[in-house]
């Protein structure tokens, strides 16, 4: 029995198992390679999607729990060109090994989306579900409070 | 400039350069279409470093792999800059594989990204190979333009003579060069002088950063190919240890699951997709053999044997370095002081989880891998070793690594031929996937250290001697045994650091005392400097207080001939504020050249055992800064990663067998955890000695230093643990 959803805007189906993480389909089935897998364990945040605009591990999330559901991935964060979290990101020089940052990304535009001036405390807070083992961790606040001002 | 994905150099139209590397180097022209065909070994090798299209284009070879470090952006950089290659033009190629052509001169030779050496390693010829281009462009245009070569100048991909105001662009040369059967030679005296640089010392967007804030990016993990399965592998608990029975029915019973392979060292599972493979891994009931040497081991237990073997000085131990008569003039030392530091296992923790892809033929003859590696020709190596094939036979695929620190440069290479031994067994590609529980219980570990110290202060409180006894697991025998035995059986990935050539005490003596324990080691970034600094200069910090010495004066005073040493020292002083007594700590490492002085400010909580770092001063004088923001971005990623190492981060063993399974539990820092930073890059004019790595060391003294300012508390057990804390508190 398919799974249906949509994936940045696009209607998907997935045959996988229903509790199949939606990290696999995503990046096995659907080739959307921009969704790293970290930790398998909900631990590092390199797996984070937004599901019906709610950021999520999607390493811990089965496919069967998206049906009919909106999934958005770093390759829709913002399609065609950068947004200002992006171009921050690169204003900052932010990126390192860059294998975390598909999910820093979709984490700080959680925040953004939410809070559009965070304090930074509340930067903190928020990004502490998302692990740089590279330690870009002061860039992301600088690139965050960019785009926060730069919006 | 971009990067392109082909390797260097098949298919360009256009003059090339190819360059001998004795020193006495030739460039031959080669008939466009191709170029830097695989040497023939032994014939002093022919290759290119760069190539010029009629278009203007610039190809520059790059040889050093991306991990997040910038050498991709930084070392092509050298050689645009001689060139005065116009870097919008520039596209960045990887090198082939070879060691003979592309091997790094301070590298022993080898095609290895490690050790923050790439800058450094290739800092003479990379200029070389760039002023040699320029130097035949200009000649070109000197013959075309009938001109001497004396009048004739360039600007960024242009060559002018300023006398008739005549210029012609690289791509025009290149229309009408002809090369010279012999490269220029070229003398030092010839190269830029930094004032002159163009390029160098000057902040630029790394080459790859676009590709990562996009999703676009390619990791090996991200490989796709027609047909391709997943494969999956249970490694022996220990080293060295097989599988002596497998239960694997309810394994087979996974749907999707093809293959259940038996391999010298575990047990392999191909599936169709990377769950079901998991699934079918998880299901296996393996009975391991018992033989391997690590069983046994206990990470508790082992702290007191390895301290037992580091003080007893009736013991002999390897020599590392030595000056002058260490223990003659310890027995004459006016006051003598001794201590001992013990640093944990710790763990690489690399964001993407080691995996790779492979696609053996069908007859088993050649082989494509995809993977991300420190060495690109061992990696080769180890695939053509495992099929027992010629190692041009071997196709390597070179994507960008999520994460390094070492632990991707094993002479093994296990993670590749993971791959290649699934892919042989179904004749098919195989994206073979280690989880993050794979990840920590294959891992490769900083080995546990004991470290006994004694320093011999004469009557005017000027330390004359040094001993420092390192006992610890083996490294380098295990990580490569080639570069073991070829660097005369010196362990110096345990060992680096322990050496203090920049500090003034006549006589020393480091040494080790290897424990051969069979656990899995590696290099970890900051290697042998990360333990060796931390107990160093926690003595150092010790004997200060304890003899009433200024741990700054004291630090000035060994530093005496190094007036580079003293400058940094000054910098970080004068950044923070550090006066003595003033609840701050201090520490200064000499990491490869690269001068590094740091202070912080912590506490530790009597109650919680918990360590507040709130700010840490740093100052590094690497050189000529190539990349200065990037070198101020590894610097902060090298903090960080010593925080972690410094606070929470271990690995520990009972009966052989690694006791954590993922992130959490080993314990990496985050955002929250990092304090404010105040870093200053002072770049001399001296040759670059390396950044990617030189603060990691310095991380744990410092806040070990800093406790004790502000708490009178001695932390000599790294990660300092709460209950470490307390117990020292106490």
């Amino acid at each position: 029995m398919a799974i249906a959803f949509t994936v940045n805007g696009r209607a998907v189906s997935s045959a996988a198992p229903e509790n199949t993480p939606l990290l696999w389909v995503l990046r096995e089935e659907l080739k959307l390679t921009g969704t790293k897998f970290g930790c398998g364990a909900g631990q590092c945040g390199a797996c984070m999607v937004h599901i019906a605009g709610e950021r999520t591990f999607s390493c811990l999330t089965p496919v069967g729990l998206v049906a009919g559901k909106s999934v958005t991935t770093i390759e829709g964060l913002s399609p065609g060109r950068l947004n200002a979290l992006q171009r921050a990101w690169l204003a900052e020089s932010v990126p390192q090994c860059g294998y975390c940052q598909s999910g820093q990304l979709m984490s700080a535009a959680a925040l953004l989306a939410e809070n559009p001036h965070p304090t930074r405390e509340q930067i903190k807070d928020h990004m502490s579900t998302n692990v740089c083992r590279c330690g870009t961790y002061p860039r992301i606040v600088r690139a965050i409070e960019r785009a926060a001002k730069e919006g | 400039m971009s990067v392109t994905r082909r390797e260097f150099m098949v298919g360009v139209a256009g003059l090339s350069f190819s360059v001998l590397l004795d020193g006495c180097e030739t460039a031959r022209p080669r008939g466009g279409a191709s170029l830097a065909e695989a040497p023939t070994p032994g014939a002093r090798s022919i290759n290119a470093w760069a190539s010029l299209a009629t278009d203007g284009t610039v190809y520059i070879a790059n040889p050093a792999v991306e991990m997040g470090q910038g050498s991709q952006t930084a070392l092509p950089r050298i050689i645009a800059e001689e060139m005065d290659a116009d870097w919008d033009r520039v596209v960045i190629v990887p090198a082939a594989p070879s060691d003979q052509v592309y091997g790094n001169p301070g590298f022993r030779g080898l095609m290895y990204t490690a050790g923050s050496a790439t800058i450094t390693g290739y800092w003479d010829v990379a200029r070389v190979y760039g002023a040699q281009v320029r130097r035949v462009l200009m000649q070109n245009a000197a013959r075309a333009w009938n001109v001497p070569l004396a009048e004739l100048s360039t600007e960024p991909g242009m060559v002018l003579h300023a006398k008739s105001g005549r210029r012609m662009s690289y791509g025009e040369v290149a229309a009408i060069a002809e090369l010279p059967a012999v490269a220029p030679q070229i003398e030092p005296g010839e190269l830029k002088k930094p004032s002159e640089y163009r390029l160098i010392g000057k902040d630029v967007m790394r080459v790859e950063l676009p590709a990562k804030v996009n999703g676009t990016a390619q990791y090996s993990i991200d490989v796709q190919l027609p047909g391709m399965l997943y494969g999956a592998v249970l490694r022996s608990p220990a080293e060295g240890g097989a599988p002596l029975a497998i239960e694997d029915a309810a394994a087979r019973a996974i749907p999707g699951v093809l293959r259940i392979e038996r391999l010298p060292f575990g047990v392999g599972v191909v599936a169709e997709t990377p769950w079901a493979a998991f699934g079918a891994k998880n299901a296996l009931k393996v009975q391991w053999d018992r033989s391997a040497r690590a069983y046994g081991h206990d990470s508790d237990k082992a702290v007191g044997i390895y301290g037992a073997a580091a003080r007893d000085l009736a013991r002999p131990g390897k020599v590392w370095d030595s000056a002058g008569d260490a223990s003659a003039a310890m027995q004459k030392a006016a006051k003598v002081y001794e201590s001992e530091y013990v640093c944990d296992y710790t763990y690489h923790a690399q964001m993407e989880p080691l995996n790779s892809v492979a696609s053996v033929s069908p007859d088993g003859g050649r082989c494509e891998i995809w993977c991300g590696t420190q060495s690109q020709t061992m990696a080769v190596g180890a695939v053509a070793q495992t099929l027992g094939i010629a190692p041009d036979q071997v196709k390597l695929h070179l994507t960008l690594l999520g994460g390094g620190f070492g632990r991707r440069g094993h002479r093994d290479e296990e993670f590749v031929v993971d791959s290649v031994l699934l892919s042989r067994a179904v004749k098919r590609p195989v994206k073979m996937l280690w989880t993050r529980e794979d990840d920590v219980r294959n891992g490769r570990f900083r080995p546990l250290s004991v470290h006994y110290l004694r320093a011999g202060l004469d009557s005017a409180g000027r330390i004359v001697a040094w001993q420092h006894r390192v006992a610890c697991d083996e490294i380098t025998a295990f990580q490569d045994p080639v570069r073991y035995k070829g660097g005369g059986e010196r362990d110096f990935l345990a060992m680096a650091g322990s050496e203090l050539r920049t500090y003034d005490i006549p006589n020393r003596l480091s040494e080790q005392l290897p424990q051969r324990t069979g656990i899995r080691t590696s290099s970890l970034r900051g290697i042998g400097f990360g333990p060796n600094k931390f107990a160093t200069e926690a003595f150092l910090d010790e004997i200060a207080v304890q003899h009433g010495l200024d741990p700054v004066e004291l630090r000035l005073q060994l530093l005496r001939n190094t007036p580079r040493g003293q400058a940094i020292v000054r910098e970080v002083v004068a950044m923070s504020g550090y006066r003595r007594g003033g609840g701050l700590g201090f520490s200064f490492i000499d990491y490869s050249g690269t001068m590094v002085a740091a202070v912080a400010e912590a506490s530790a909580d009597r109650r919680s055992g918990q360590i507040k770092v709130r700010q840490l001063w740093l100052a590094l004088d690497p050189g000529i800064a190539v990349h200065p923001d990037n070198v101020v971005a590894q610097t902060e990623s090298s903090i960080i990663y010593g925080l972690g190492l410094a606070l929470t981060e271990r690995i520990t063993f009972k009966d052989g067998v690694v006791q954590q399974s993922n992130i959490r539990d080993y314990g990496v820092p985050r955002m929250g955890d990092v304090p404010e930073l105040h870093i200053k890059l002072v770049s001399t004019p001296n040759r670059p000695t390396g950044a990617g790595q030189m603060a990691t060391p310095v991380v744990a003294p410092v806040i070990a230093s800093a406790v004790n300012a502000a708490s009178g508390a001695r932390l000599r057990h790294t990660p300092f643990l709460p209950e470490r804390v307390l117990a020292a508190l106490a």
